[in-house]
């Protein structure tokens, strides 16, 4: 081979900077995420229920606050939300979501941060105060 | 899904739920559960229009009154750079407001007067034609809406507004806002344009816009499509003017003087 | 090809070095604004675009010039250029490279710069802009490199390159005008409402890059063995000779209508260039330096003085780059918000951050066109290579 002496290095270099996440994080497995649902206004519902059952809302809940966000902002400029079993909702993040999950920190942030999501919601949009 | 009558009713007996008690569960909002009274449904106007009486501002509160009143309901930042300022309404003088109608014997009155300045939601807005990303964009009832999701802060815009109309969020404007002062009302990031959006978020609930609503009868809001609105009575029976109508914009902000 | 950019003397490696140390500052100070925002501008509300914006216009003007070599060569047949066309489209890849680097460092949400493309506004000229500029990039790359790579091999360029080669002439045309375009349809700015604007543009690129490449050129031949002909540097100076005078001859024509019309929003910007206005003459001596630089380089370029010696050329060249470089990367945007729409003046100069940002971005655009002719000049040179030079 020609040039190993400079080959060799750098391949070695170049392994070591592709798995440096892999070996940085060894051993600091963030724990798993456990949403609280834990609120007031939760607390006080008969039948704690949200827009759609709770699987749905897992996988889908980005989702339906961007739709909601082009609907309200410029789609239609309709603000209510009737989910599937008839019930209304208003179609917002802060002055929806929020008032029954005022829990930001233990229902948002947990999965997101654990997931490394980092939405924006909150640059503009006004979390509730959190009274511990 | 359209919007019908008992839907309505249904959000703005939510809406002033929410400002009396500040309560507020999804659950109350099952079908039927709630009978409210609301004002004359506002949320179907086809070109809405302000029509500003200049001959009720008499003195700095009665502006002063009605910029609060904004600036408290849009979390709109005091910052500290005024170069760097944002202005979704405040006042100017005769010669800044009206710059193409230079007068040198007006009126002591006049000369001398402040004049309430917002954005005029024109008919033909420069701002939505220059928008590279439909950022900012006209609505079907007249508003010119900011979408602050979409804005790459270009400041295209600022450029295009023939009014001034338009504030840039040189800094992250929470750090000029120690507490918002709606907190039913978002704040917005670092590096976008903002400007008045005509309350369209009180309209949507039945509500007047925040300036007019301070200003004890001087500011009206309506709708101008509306023949028989109050709008187009005051304009019918009054003489007004509007900013720089040569440039083909069509305010939609009129001054009775 | 591109090994060639990795070999050369202690010389360009300090150069590379001594560019680099400033993209690097630029790129601190660029972080440094990216997190506060551009609040740390001297921009404002009454002022919302500034140096960058001013940048990326004059730039604009230095990558359509490259039109001016391509023009003669394909379409009249000048084939003193044929050795050169290379360098003004190498020249034309570093200017756009800069105009989009000053475009992203002057959007205030650059993680959303591609809504641009996300959501087409044929409407907005910054969406054309956007669009023009990107292909003209393109469009320079494939034609620049594919030549040069049939040059080394001693063949004829691929048959495809031609079509693109006659498509880059309205091209480099449209850059420029669209650019115009976004100063031009502003209602309520006299100082840009203008019909000209567009060959005003025009004429003044046309003066600044082929002055800009006759620099280049002589400096080419100074560090290597590699000279453009004195044909070719003469025949560039005549079009620097001719755009500069029609540069001046167009503001002339904005200063008459202004000032016999005697209307006071037309009026305005050119007094506060000139003269200031209501106290406020922070660009009055930039506006001089350039009027005066710009003159005498033209006519320094009519006399015989330029055609005897390059020594006096090479000053012309420097004051017709200087003067227009003061006209449109500096003051053409500033007072076109001069006075607000609400008339207020608020004066604009940059701070330093914004200074090494945009030296940070000239900075990485030398170092582009450092590489790019690094590689061209010496495959021309090559004795190994099938060069036809």
């Amino acid at each position: 081979m020609y040039d190993e002496n400079k080959i060799i290095p750098m391949i070695i270099v170049f392994v070591i900077l592709v798995t440096f996440p892999l070996w940085y994080n060894l051993g600091k497995a963030a724990a798993k995420p456990d949403p609280k649902i834990d609120t007031p206004v939760i607390r006080q519902m008969k039948e704690k229920k949200c827009l759609e059952p709770k699987a749905t809302m897992k996988t889908t809940h980005m989702k339906i606050l961007d739709e909601w966000r082009h609907e309200v902002v410029r789609g239609d400029y309709k603000r209510l939300y009737t989910a599937a079993d008839g019930r209304v909702f208003e179609k917002s993040l802060q002055n929806g979501c929020m008032k029954c999950h005022s829990n930001k920190t233990q229902f948002c942030d947990q999965c997101h941060n654990y997931m490394e999501v980092k939405p924006f919601c909150w640059d503009c949009h006004i979390a509730p105060k959190e009274t511990k | 899904m359209g919007i019908n009558r008992r839907e309505f009713l249904r959000i703005a007996g939510i809406a002033s739920l929410w400002g009396l008690g500040g309560q507020a569960a999804f659950e109350i909002l099952k079908p039927g559960a709630i009978e409210a009274q609301a004002r004359a449904p506002l949320s179907q106007g086809k070109k809405w229009s302000m029509v500003i009486d200049t001959r009720k501002f008499k003195t700095p509160e009665d502006f002063q009154r009605c910029i609060d009143a904004c600036n408290k309901t849009h979390n709109v930042p005091k910052v500290a750079n005024v170069r760097q300022e944002i202005k979704w309404i405040w006042t100017e003088k005769y010669e800044n407001a009206f710059p193409d109608d230079q007068n040198q014997f007006l009126p002591e009155s006049m000369a001398h007067k402040s004049f309430l300045v917002l954005c005029n939601h024109c008919t033909d807005p420069p701002c939505v034609r220059v928008c590279p990303t439909q950022a900012t964009f006209k609505r079907p009832d007249g508003i010119v809406m900011m979408d602050y999701h979409r804005c790459i802060g270009c400041r295209f815009c600022m450029a295009g507004c023939p009014y001034g109309a338009r504030s840039f969020n040189w800094r992250d404007p929470r750090k000029f806002l120690k507490e918002p002062t709606n907190p039913e009302y978002p704040t917005r990031s670092k590096g976008v344009v903002e400007k008045c959006n005509f309350c369209e978020e009180r309209i949507a609930k039945g509500l007047y816009p925040a300036c007019a609503e301070a200003s004890n009868g001087a500011m009206t809001f309506g709708d101008l499509d509306n023949p028989n609105s109050e709008v187009r009575k005051l304009l019918k029976e009054n003489y007004s003017i509007r900013r720089k109508p040569s440039l083909g914009t069509q305010p939609n902000v009129y001054f009775l003087v | 090809m591109f090994e060639k950019a990795l070999s050369g003397t202690k010389t360009y490696f300090s150069w590379i070095i001594f560019l680099l140390i400033f993209i690097g500052i630029g790129f601190a100070c660029y972080l440094y604004q990216y997190n506060e925002g551009l609040g740390i501008t001297g921009m404002s509300r009454d002022v919302s675009w500034g140096f960058y914006i001013a940048q990326f216009t004059f730039l604009v003007g230095v990558a359509a010039s490259a039109v001016m070599l391509v023009l003669p060569y394909y379409l009249h047949d000048v084939k003193v250029f044929g050795k050169i066309t290379i360098l003004g489209e190498f020249l034309a890849i570093a200017s756009v490279v800069m105009c989009i680097l000053f475009v992203t460092v002057d959007v205030g949400y650059p993680n959303r710069l591609l809504n641009i493309i996300l959501y087409p506004t044929p409407n907005s000229i910054l969406f054309w802009d956007f669009l023009v500029l990107n292909i003209y990039l393109l469009l320079n790359l494939l034609i620049g490199w594919n030549v040069l790579a049939a040059e080394r091999k001693a063949v004829a360029p691929p048959q495809w390159v031609k079509p693109l080669i006659y498509l880059s002439i309205p091209w480099a045309i449209s850059i420029h005008t669209v650019t115009a375009f976004l100063y031009a349809g502003m209602p309520s700015r006299h100082f840009w409402l203008t019909a000209i604007m567009a060959v005003r543009f025009l004429g003044s690129a046309f003066a600044a890059g082929p002055a800009f490449l006759i620099l280049l050129a002589l400096l080419v031949k100074r560090l290597s063995t590699f000279d453009a002909g004195q044909e070719a540097i003469n025949k560039l100076r005549n079009i620097v000779t001719y755009a500069i005078l029609a540069s001046i001859f167009f503001v002339l024509l904005e200063l008459f209508t202004a000032f016999y019309s005697n209307i006071p929003g037309h009026k305005h910007a050119f007094q506060y260039l000139f003269f200031g206005l209501e106290g406020h003459n922070k660009y009055v001596a930039w506006t001089w330096i350039s009027v005066v630089a710009g003159c005498l380089s033209a006519l320094i370029l009519l006399l015989p003085l330029a055609r005897k010696s390059n020594a006096w050329l090479v000053a012309a060249c420097i004051g017709v780059f200087g003067s227009l470089w003061i006209e449109k990367g500096l003051t053409l945007v500033v007072t076109g918000f001069m006075p607000s729409p609400l008339e207020h003046i608020t004066e604009y100069a940059p701070t330093l951050p914004e200074i090494f940002i945009a030296l940070g971005v000239w900075a990485t655009g030398f170092l582009v066109l450092t590489l790019l002719y690094k590689i061209a000049i010496s495959v021309k040179l090559d004795p190994n290579s099938a060069s036809i030079h």
